[in-house]
């Protein structure tokens, strides 16, 4: 029986090792959350016989990732970090795959009223009006630049915020299952949202403002920087992220009869 | 309360329907915890024994750093692992990060210290115990040593366990280092912090239980293979 | 056998630890043959003499000298502590693990081993651990341990101290057979009874240095200093 199971874990191993080429790309806990990964990764595998490792991380560490040349590639969700990295030379450039979009969810009694507000910033205004609990990811995430922006916006700061405002400095999913404990508000991105197996009292009470939409990027690491990185097949990921297979792929995964992604790669 | 009775639910139908990717993940946590035991007993046991009989000048000093280093943050070991093999630190040339080896190495570190300091103090009052006898029969260093580790076996494999139930319960370091990548480096604990992440209370708990039954399922086999006197003195 | 490590000769010996003078000045010559008793009140240093000939105490002065270099000597003698010592072993591989050391050859340890644990009664418990035998148990399984290399020199430390008298009786046949091998034995009591028994010559130690020494006739029968009578009476001596 153990030589069985050793032999089968084996195979599986070197199996894996000498039929697909492999390469490292950082994700958002976000887009991992969302299930899409599931999904892309066979397919990916069946079409290219290529192995995407997938790191799950913040967009921060991503990012840290790929100026290290730590992965190869990445797909990340925060525009300006994003061109940063392109303009430093860390990346050769930046392709949009898709978007989903960010909502807000709190105690599925409203206490601050949110989901009558006519925009995003207004939302936000009647959430530091009223003080209820309100989890940040606070982990320089992408959803967590995402909500920093939207407080500009709104014309508010966090740093002068009261205990009301806790930054968790935690993943999508860990500061979702804060948020439950505390019966608190909190910016998540849809997928992540319709995913969650613990909402405990928490509901989605505000979304769809155009403020909110979130787009997700590829960029692959410069071979310039780092000669070891697999661009050859960064550059195959691109193309198959970006065909007409992937957008059939993104557009028609659902959870709970709701799409979630849109794909708009546009052509090169 | 529910949760936990789902947890124990999911588990027994992980384990009894052999759940491939459980299989996989667990053979895995054990690959990584044993190899890393092994070194670390390598180095430890020699190194813990070495310093209960050999009176040299910063032995003192090497015990208070162990005892330090027992207590060294697992996310420390973690990062530091991690800046060094990363493709910009001075070891990512060997191309290790994100590898179960990098995991292992991040074991090593942070086992090898307990096991050392755990050895070190059994060690100590064997040969409080032992010392005048050995000395009388005019055996040599390498003897002394032999005999310990030999008559002091049971204490250090006690040692042992203790250092692979810290390594295999561990999840700071090699989250870090080993990125919890799916079919490559998920092991039992990183994959329960992803179940816990993604609110699935009863996937990661019966993740959880998968996990503690393979640490007492180690310990009683090591144990009972280890019974080698008819009458146990435990 | 090869020429013996006797005679012993002690020039000056001291041992001092922490400002405190444990024994000596000594100086002292043992012959090569019989049972040396070494007797005298707690605290008079009759420990630390044994051990300073067997080579186990550091010396603060002088010098402990056989009559073949220290190397060769140190493995002709044995050494029985008065709280035997058990390896964490079967009494049968307490008694191999002195032959091991020497690597001498399977059959003849195997041999050896047999024939002590007959001598000490002990074969039915050869497996047992030894840790579990009962105290005369320990102490005859010590000394196997030590005779079963053959030294030429024996020492030991109280060896019946806390035995009852049928362990003190196998112990003492145990010494007498040796002594009959030529063994040579050096040994401290509290017995008086046993020191009459066994003794072919005696030391009276008194606050670290020989008060008295001599042949166990005239030790016993006509002591010459007033601190050894007392002693034989019973009294404390200060």
């Amino acid at each position: 029986m153990i030589h069985r199971i050793l032999a089968l874990a084996t195979a599986v191993t070197l199996g894996t090792a000498v039929l697909a080429e492999e390469m490292k790309l950082a994700v958002t806990t976000s887009f991992e959350n969302s299930g899409l990964a599931d999904v892309l990764l066979p397919a990916i595998k069946e079409d290219l016989g290529l192995d995407v490792q997938l790191l799950v991380v913040g967009t921060g560490q991503a990012l840290r990732l790929g100026q290290a040349g730590d992965v190869d590639a990445i797909l990340v969700h925060s525009r300006t970090a994003e061109e940063a990295f392109v303009a430093e030379g860390y990346g050769t450039h930046r392709r949009e795959i898709m978007y989903n979009d960010f909502v807000f969810i709190g105690p599925a009694g409203d206490p601050a009223g949110i989901a009558v507000a006519g925009s995003a910033a207004e939302a936000l205004q009647r959430i530091s009006a009223a003080e209820p609990a309100f989890v940040s990811r606070g982990d320089e995430s992408g959803t967590h630049k995402k909500e920093r922006a939207l407080w500009a916006e709104a014309g508010l700061s966090p740093e002068t915020f009261g205990a009301w405002y806790r930054e968790v400095g935690a993943g999508m999913g860990a500061s979702l299952n804060t948020a439950a404990g505390l019966d608190a508000y909190i910016l998540a991105d849809r997928a992540s949202w319709l995913n969650f197996g613990n909402p405990a009292g928490l509901a989605l009470l505000y979304s769809g403002a155009p403020a909110l939409f979130n787009q997700y990027a590829f960029l692959a690491v410069n071979p310039e920087r780092h000669s070891h990185v697999r661009h050859d097949l960064a550059v195959q990921l691109e193309g198959w992220l970006t065909s007409r297979r992937a957008a059939d792929l993104i557009n028609g995964y659902t959870i709970n009869g709701e799409t979630l992604f849109i794909f708009n790669a546009g052509p090169e | 309360m529910n949760d936990i009775y789902d947890g124990l639910l999911s588990a027994f139908w992980l384990v009894v329907t052999l759940d491939a990717d459980l299989l996989e993940i667990s053979l895995r946590s054990l690959q990584v915890s044993l190899t890393a035991l092994v070194i670390a007993s390598a180095i430890a046991l020699p190194l813990g024994t070495l310093l209960a009989i050999r009176r040299f000048r910063y032995r003192r000093l090497t015990i208070s750093l162990l005892n330090a280093l027992m207590g060294l943050p697992p996310v420390v070991v973690g990062l530091l692992v991690y800046i060094l093999l990363s493709r910009s630190g001075p070891l990512g040339v060997l191309g290790l990060l994100f590898t179960p080896t990098a995991m292992i190495i991040a074991q090593v570190i942070i086992i090898t210290p307990l096991i050392a300091s755990i050895t070190h103090q059994a060690m100590r009052e064997l040969w409080a115990e032992y010392h005048d006898l050995l000395i009388s029969l005019n055996t040599s260093g390498w003897q002394r040593i032999r005999t310990l580790i030999w008559d002091g076996r049971r204490n250090l494999l006690t040692a042992s366990l203790a250092g692979f139930g810290r390594a295999i319960g561990e999840v700071g370091a090699i989250m870090i280092v080993g990125g919890n990548i799916d079919n490559a480096t998920r092991v039992l604990t990183t994959a329960i912090a992803l179940e816990t992440g993604k609110g699935d209370f009863a996937l990661a708990l019966a993740l959880g239980f998968v996990l503690i039954a393979l640490a007492i399922g180690i310990n009683v086999a090591i144990h009972w293979l280890s019974r080698t006197e008819r009458e146990g003195r435990w | 056998m090869v020429s013996s490590i006797l005679p012993l000769t002690l020039t000056d010996v001291a041992v001092r630890r922490r400002g405190k003078t444990l024994l000596g000045p000594v100086d002292l010559s043992l012959e090569a043959t019989g049972l040396t008793i070494i007797i005298g009140p707690n605290g008079s240093g009759k420990t630390t003499l044994l051990r300073a000939m067997h080579g186990v105490e550091r010396l603060s002065t002088g010098a402990v000298r056989w009559s073949v270099p220290d190397e060769q000597a140190q493995h002709r003698q044995a050494y029985v502590f008065q709280t035997p010592i058990m390896l964490r072993r079967s009494v049968a591989d307490n008694l191999r693990y002195p032959l091991q050391l020497l690597r001498l050859p399977r059959a003849e340890i195997g041999a050896r081993v047999a024939d002590w644990l007959a001598r000490i009664g002990l074969e039915e418990r050869a497996s047992l651990q030894a840790t579990r035998l009962s105290g005369g148990e320990k102490q005859r399984l010590a000394i196997a341990r030590a005779l079963i290399r053959r030294p030429d020199v024996l020492f030991l430390d109280e060896p019946c101290a806390n035995l009852d008298g049928a362990s003190t009786r196998a112990i003492e046949a145990l010494l007498q057979a040796a002594l009959d091998e030529k063994t040579r034995i050096i040994m401290t009591t509290h017995d008086l009874g046993q020191a009459r028994r066994l003794a072919s010559d005696a030391i009276f130690m008194l606050h670290g240095v020989v008060h008295e020494a001599g042949s166990a006739a005239r030790f016993f029968g006509a002591p010459c200093t007033e601190e050894l009578e007392a002693f034989f009476r019973g009294d404390i001596i200060a």
